[in-house]
């Protein structure tokens, strides 16, 4: 279930005045059950990159490989590799529409033409997964908090069954708890079922906290590509690109720096304190 | 001297029952009593659905109190004489910032609160210049917005309410949307206006670590203000932050950790320096 991208190149409005690359030359391959993360700066292409994952905009030049086969040929089917490729947008509640949760999350199902069993089933799962019960079935999406809706939304698209899901900026306005829990679930899915996560977030304590992987882009290129200890050591060119590294990999530069024998690879507060610990012990 | 006070604010507001139909007022805002000194910098917190954005609202009367008061100013909200009045005093900048920007010329869109106010033209132009230097966005004032990215279109909201000559300036998680450089501009705007020009600035964010520096940290839940201290104060309560579904510093949870495995660090800390500081004294 792998995806390769091979020298991707995007072109907004070509020949215009408002000509924009917004990806260029990007060549990356996603394996199968990775936890990636992706930052950059508003305007980086991050959102470019994701909607080509699934083929809602298709490269200027270049190829995108699914599985072994190139998404873009005329015959590959997109209704396929979205129902594979599931992609939650950026305050994905707007697009709630149905009466109910349940027949918010069914329509996607039903749309797959899945018989009513199968559908009953797959909302059950989706809904269970996002932590709602079947005490929520029946109310209106609009009634609920915006973190429940938000998780509505979620449970949507893993109705769908995807084998790889995208998420871009899935916590953007909700408090610290509603963030975890949503951040939570997803760290779930993907320990338990295997999916494959790719997750677009411009808080890097997140992403220190969950990926595997992180992916920066910076002027429609990829800039690093590597684990966050590693990633995140080049916190000053993070910086020159508007980006940041999380706060405990500053803390423990400052400490370095008056002379603590301390590791700068620490990203995340659990890390940072064993390693205050055995230099205290 | 106040520049708003608040006094037993309740704000209800109906919502159709979903058993039988009939109308039930939910309670947003239950009994709150605020008060808050000019030239402050007033931060307030809270889980989404604690009341902190209809709070907000009624700081520059876009809703008003359905009992109790609340005075911007000496203002009384709830009397419609005195609407345009609070809201020359309290201007407000909201979460995304595409949907505050109308006009196609930056400096149109600045000047669309001053030409509503019937500000002379000569005043207006000297009004977008200070307006827009205030938030370091002179170079742009011909541009248009479209281009912009997430930090500078924020800052151009907030010179749109800079132009109207406010007294305080209430912003609903201004940064909620914005990448780390964005979040890193907006702040800084916001300091050096409160900072430099006596501005009262009143900021609700879920970002703990952009009110470290604030005045007074007012924390609410279910349309209560629960706890109410100076940053320090606040974050030194970590367990009982997170039962209100909140957070703290990463630098503080490190401390508050390290304490609980039995080293003397003190409460509170904030800044990466005062960590530094109190972990050099512990050998």
């Amino acid at each position: 279930m792998s995806i390769l991208l091979k020298d991707v190149n995007y072109v907004y409005s070509p020949d215009t005045v408002y000509q924009k690359h917004a990806l260029k030359d990007v060549n990356l391959v996603i394996n199968d059950g990775e936890f990636i993360g992706i930052i950059g700066h508003t305007g980086s292409g991050k959102s470019t990159l994701v909607q080509h994952l699934n083929g809602l905009m298709k490269a200027t030049s270049g190829d995108i490989i699914f599985n072994g086969q190139d998404i873009n040929a005329p015959k590959y089917s997109q209704v396929e590799l979205r129902q594979q490729i599931g992609l939650v947008f950026q305050y994905p509640e707007h697009q709630l529409f149905e009466v109910s949760v349940y027949k918010d999350v069914a329509f996607g199902p039903k749309n797959q033409k899945l018989s009513e069993d199968e559908i009953k089933i797959r909302v059950k799962e989706a809904l269970e997964t996002v932590g709602l019960d079947e005490s929520y079935y029946e109310k209106s999406p609009f009634e609920l908090s915006g973190g429940q809706k938000r998780r509505v939304a979620i449970a949507g698209v893993l109705a769908m069954k995807p084998k790889i899901l995208i998420l871009d900026e899935p916590t953007a306005g909700l408090d610290p708890q509603g963030r975890d829990d949503i951040l939570e679930q997803i760290a779930k899915l993907h320990k338990e079922q295997g999916i494959t996560i790719i997750l677009v977030s411009h808080s890097m304590e997140d992403i220190a906290k969950y990926v595997g992987r992180i992916i920066v882009m910076n002027k429609g290129g990829v800039s690093y590509d590597g684990i966050p200890s590693e990633v995140f050591q080049y916190y000053k060119e993070l910086e020159n690109m508007g980006l940041s590294a999380p706060k405990v990999t500053y803390l423990m530069n400052a400490l370095k720096e008056k002379g603590y024998d301390v590791s700068t690879e620490v990203t995340t507060v659990e890390e940072a304190i064993e390693e205050l610990l055995k230099i205290l012990k | 001297m106040e520049i708003i006070k608040a006094q037993n604010l309740v704000y209800e507001y109906y919502s159709q029952d979903e058993v039988d139909g009939a109308d039930s007022p939910f309670r947003a805002i239950d009994g709150v009593d605020l008060s808050i000194e000019k030239g402050g910098f007033i931060a307030i917190l809270g889980h989404n659905g604690s009341g902190k954005s209809t709070l907000a609202k009624h700081l520059n009367a876009l809703l008003t109190p359905t009992s109790g008061s609340l005075f911007v100013k000496g203002y009384d909200t709830t009397k419609e004489e005195n609407i345009w009045n609070v809201r020359q005093v309290a201007g407000m900048v909201f979460q995304n910032p595409d949907n505050q920007i109308i006009a196609s010329i930056i400096e149109e869109d600045v000047a669309f609160g001053p030409e509503n106010l019937g500000v002379p033209t000569e005043e207006i132009k000297i009004r977008i210049k200070e307006s827009l230097e205030a938030v370091g966005m002179t170079e742009y004032r011909k541009h248009s917005p479209n281009k912009l990215s997430g930090g500078q279109k924020q800052r151009i909201a907030i010179a749109g309410v800079l132009a109207m000559k406010p007294e305080c300036i209430v912003l609903d998680e201004p940064t909620a949307m914005l990448d780390p450089i964005g979040r890193k501009e907006v702040l800084k705007t916001v300091k050096r206006l409160n900072k430099d020009e006596g501005m009262t600035v009143i900021m609700i964010t879920h970002y703990m670590e952009e009110v470290i520096d604030a005045d007074i940290i007012f924390v609410m839940n279910h349309g209560k203000i629960v706890m109410q201290g100076t940053p320090k104060e606040i974050f030194s309560q970590v367990d009982k932050l997170k039962e209100l579904r909140l957070d703290v510093p990463q630098v503080t949870e490190i401390a508050h950790e390290l304490k609980k495995k039995n080293i003397d660090i003190p409460d509170g800390i904030l800044t990466i320096d005062e960590f530094v500081e109190a972990f050099s004294k512990l050998k």
